[in-house]
């Protein structure tokens, strides 16, 4: 497929360039998490309701802003910056609730411990997806 | 599953990952012998797939047969999914994608061979 330059005057749109390795990486882990979260749930849901439905929430998240940041126009934009600052405030919550409180999180979801689990690219990749919001926010728009 | 293949299969992947990003960093789109590279990790994944079904055939039972096969066909489809969404758009980034899709290749075959070794999970 050949490649659409971007007009000169417009910001670059979300899944452009390296936004592209921004929204492979959310994809795989959407994909990890969501069938993760489904195992979870359908074979020992009774053991930990709690963090597995946490996992579940957070497989949501990770597969609105894989779709939002693949999409390009104001809209998906917003809901990619509402689906990262989600994601970055559920990681410290969660990080923090888990480090203080073990028992209620027997069993490892992605966002325990600040994502150790997945070498903390939970806790990197919320603000590196705002990072790369706020260089590709729609003209006009205040930040 | 046999360990030593999978093992081998998994530093293969790495190669590839290590070489993607070193011509990442100089700067390079994909070329071809990264894509042939690629295709040759494929056909190391498809026979990895086809020793667990002759294994599974033969009797033998993993932690968890449905998230096994789970992570059999994931094993078989990132590498296209990754190649296709890195090549609808070729700069370095296309590159950087076909890296960190190699590079999910050993965390895949680590699952695998821990739900072959009785995980439930």
């Amino acid at each position: 497929m050949a490649r659409v330059p971007e007009p000169a005057a417009e910001r670059p749109a979300t899944a452009s360039g390296p936004g592209r390795i921004l929204v492979a990486v959310y994809a795989i882990f959407a994909v990890a998490a969501t069938s993760r979260a489904a195992v979870q749930i359908a074979t020992r849901f009774d053991e930990a309701p709690v963090p597995y439905l946490l996992s579940a929430f957070a497989a949501l998240v990770y597969l609105l802003a894989t779709f939002a940041l693949a999409r390009t126009g104001r809209t998906w934009w917003r809901v990619a910056l509402a689906a990262c600052s989600v994601e970055l405030a559920g990681v410290l919550v969660v990080g923090l609730l888990s480090v203080f409180d073990q028992a209620a999180f027997p069993d490892a979801a992605v966002w325990s411990n600040f994502g150790m689990g997945y070498l903390f690219i939970p806790l990197v990749l919320p603000v590196i997806g705002l990072l790369w919001l706020r260089r590709t926010a729609p003209t006009r728009t205040p930040r | 599953m046999i360990t030593g293949y999978s093992v081998a299969v998994a530093l293969c992947s790495l190669a590839v990952a290590a070489w993607a990003f070193v011509s990442a960093a100089r700067n390079r789109e994909p070329g071809k012998p990264l894509l042939i590279g690629l295709v040759a990790l494929e056909a190391l994944l498809l026979v990895q797939v086809v020793i667990a079904v002759v294994l599974l055939i033969g009797g033998d039972r993993p932690g968890s047969m449905v998230t096994f096969i789970a992570y059999l066909v994931g094993s078989l489809l990132i590498l296209p999914l990754g190649a296709a969404w890195a090549l609808a758009e070729r700069t370095r980034s296309s590159t950087v994608i076909l890296g960190i899709t190699c590079v999910t290749v050993p965390v895949l075959i680590l699952r695998l061979s821990e739900v072959w070794g009785g995980a439930s999970a």
